[in-house]
């Protein structure tokens, strides 16, 4: 296995103008393999999303050095980081963050878009991922004409959809009941299944449970890290519905 | 290519933006499709008083050349030339035989008289006295009965050629040839009305004189008046060479010594353009910056709504860039939003100035030039470019996270 995220004593610190100062993360080291599927658990404003945020290069860390594929990406620039983004890492948010005004294809096309891929490879692959997540005969649907559950879907496809080296999902779930959230689920772990490694910050002790690794967070630093041995698979029925 | 992938994403995008928002789409635009309409409306208009103006000049004889005590347009010293001496009515028949160019040669003197008809009065009649000659030398047309001929002029008869607008003042219900006026109380004879002018040149224009022979005009107004001595050239191309020519004669004439300098002008249309040029100019610079300035409040306009639709839009670029977006893309992005708002503008202005523009065809002799067409369009991309540009790079700028997490 080989090292793919490296994060060195990583601390984030929000000015809140005058004395005052949000010390998100204080000094987070991790070390995270190809393949692995990690779950991040810790209470509320914990520093969960801000660590999310740094490990999907959207945001810079205060101090602390950052590896990612061997390449130091503290150091990038706005442009550089928007590349990573764009090749390495897939994002899956709690709250969708879908383009309202696009249809389910235009939405998964995007970020390939932005790789500068041809167009008709483009809505190939956007299709085929599209279908891959169930949703094929969903492609000229808008977000608001998609349940909670199929918005998620189209949301993990686009995240899918450059075969980025990491997908990170933060509480992918969390906007879901428990049925559709285990659909999303499902997902993960066949994507994990299939080679792709996965970052998940979830509230919920059960879904944690299907994670390899477990790492706790509490007011910024971390509290555990541990291997998940009695990790659950779900039973691997047709996911798509 | 990737630029052109990008582009066109852009472009679809703001299609998009603008169809979502089309009632505010509209109103913005609205600066940009005044600014438009005073663009062309002004070029128009300034086309239009260049071409009355190559229209006048064309009026009054484009190859004939003016011999004066004095130049038109005044370059050189006024204390140098205020001492001149008076140019004789006589040099016209010298010059008609010395010169090889002139095809006709008319003395030409003016005054202003009252001129009646019955009960009909012009208060300052500009009553000009020439030779038969004139008629040639001056290349107008006399629309009803003739010029005086050279018998008439030889004799001092008194008979008289009107101007358009002078047979219309005086002779307002009859034809005027035949009738007799009155000039300062002289009577004379109308033998010949001229053809109506127009122009923008009122003092130039036939339409206000009456033409008496000269010889009259010297016994009853008095001869030391100023003198033109109007000369046609036979060839307008070769108006220079006869210039020279022309500078020889008078030289002679006048017994000027070598090396000494005229003493008299010889005056050109030419000379008319180019004092025209920059009043062109000035006229030219004033439309611009008033269409400037409209344009200006215009692009304020976009530059307004395009802060508004980038803050709008604050999530879904924060969005756009979480999956890669690069400054340049979003910047371009906001950028083609905002050019294509103002290409809107500009089409719809072109669109409402073609009618407009047929209005000013009435007063003057215009047309919208077709160049206009791009050159508007051009101005509107280029204005929504410059407007667009400080909200397009504050889109570009954002930071993801916090664009994220806007709601
Ligand atoms: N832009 C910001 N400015 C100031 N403080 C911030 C900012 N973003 C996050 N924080 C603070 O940093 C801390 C960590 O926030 P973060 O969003 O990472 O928590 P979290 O673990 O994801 O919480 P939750 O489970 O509720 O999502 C919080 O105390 C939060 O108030
Ligand atoms: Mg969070």
């Amino acid at each position: 296995m080989s090292t793919m995220i490296e994060l060195k004593n990583i601390t984030k610190m929000y000015d809140m103008g005058g004395a005052e100062e949000v010390h998100a993360l204080q000094g987070v080291s991790v070390t995270l393999q190809k393949n692995e599927y990690v779950a991040i658990m810790g209470p509320s404003g914990s520093g969960k999303s801000t660590l999310m945020n740094i490990i999907g290069c959207l945001d810079t860390p205060t101090s602390g050095q950052y590896i990612f594929n061997g390449v130091n990406v503290s150091e990038m620039s706005d442009n550089e980081l928007a590349r990573v983004r764009n090749r390495e890492i897939g994002f899956v948010f709690q709250t969708f963050n879908l383009l309202a005004r696009s249809d389910a294809l235009h939405n998964v096309e995007l970020p390939l878009i932005y790789a500068g891929t041809p167009a008709a490879e483009r809505r190939r692959k956007a299709m085929e991922t599209l279908t891959s997540v169930g949703l094929g005969d969903r492609a000229r649907h808008k977000p608001n004409e998609l349940s909670g559950g199929q918005r998620q879907r189209v949301a993990v496809a686009r995240a899918l959809v450059t075969s980025p080296s990491i997908i990170l999902a933060d509480e992918p779930t969390g906007n879901l009941d428990t049925k559709t959230g285990e659909e999303i689920m499902i997902l993960l772990e066949e994507l994990h299944r299939l080679g792709n490694t996965i970052i998940l910050v979830t509230h919920e002790a059960d879904i944690a449970e299907h994670a390899h690794r477990v790492i706790r967070i509490r007011d910024g630093k971390v509290e555990s890290d541990e291997s998940n041995g009695h990790r659950r698979t779900y039973k691997t029925a047709a996911h798509a519905s | 290519m990737h630029f052109l992938t990008e582009l066109k994403e852009g472009l679809l995008i703001s299609f998009r933006a603008i169809r979502a928002n089309k009632m505010r789409s509209v109103l913005t635009t609205l600066g940009i499709v005044i600014g438009i309409v005073s663009v062309t409306l002004m070029s128009t208009a300034i086309e239009g008083v260049n071409r009355a103006f190559d229209k006048s000049a064309k009026a009054f004889g484009t190859d004939v050349l003016y011999i004066e005590k004095f130049p038109w347009v005044n370059s050189e010293d006024w204390a140098s030339i205020r001492n001149r001496r008076d140019l004789k009515a006589s040099y016209a028949a010298q010059i008609e035989r010395k010169s090889s160019f002139a095809d006709a040669v008319a003395p030409v003197m003016a005054t202003r008289r009252p001129v009646t008809y019955l009960s009909n009065t012009i208060d300052d009649g500009l009553v000009t006295g020439t030779t038969s000659e004139y008629s040639s030398a001056a290349g107008v047309t006399v629309e009803d009965g003739r010029f005086f001929n050279a018998e008439e002029s030889g004799g001092g008869r008194p008979v008289c050629a009107i101007g358009a607008t002078v047979a219309e003042n005086l002779f307002p219900k009859e034809d005027p040839i035949g009738k007799t006026l009155r000039v300062a109380g002289h009577p004379f004879t109308v033998v010949g009305v001229f053809e109506k002018q127009g122009g923008l040149f009122g003092e130039f224009t036939s339409d206000t004189r009456i033409y008496v022979p000269l010889v009259a005009f010297q016994s009853f107004f008095g001869g030391r008046r100023y003198v033109t001595i109007q000369v046609k050239v036979s060839d307008i191309k070769r108006m220079e060479d006869a210039k020279i020519e022309l500078e020889g004669v008078m030289r002679t004439i006048r017994n000027i010594l070598p090396g000494k300098a005229n003493d008299f002008n010889i005056n050109q249309q030419e000379i008319l353009t180019q004092t025209f040029a920059p009043i062109s100019l000035v006229i030219a610079s004033i439309g611009l910056f008033i269409t400037g300035l409209s344009l200006f409040v215009g692009g304020i306009g976009i530059m307004n709504i395009m802060f508004v639709s980038v803050t709008e839009r604050t999530k879904e670029i924060g969005i756009r860039k979480a999956i890669g977006a690069p400054r340049r893309s979003i910047l371009m992005q906001f950028l083609s939003e905002s050019a294509a708002l103002c290409l809107m503008g500009g089409l719809i202005g072109l669109i409402v100035s073609y009618p407009l523009s047929l209005i000013v065809d009435q007063f003057l002799p215009t047309s919208m030039p077709l160049s206009i067409v791009f050159i508007s369009i051009l101005i509107s991309l280029t204005v929504g470019v410059i407007s667009g540009f400080l909200p397009a790079y504050r889109a570009a700028r954002m930071d993801p996270v916090e664009a994220l997490r806007y709601e």
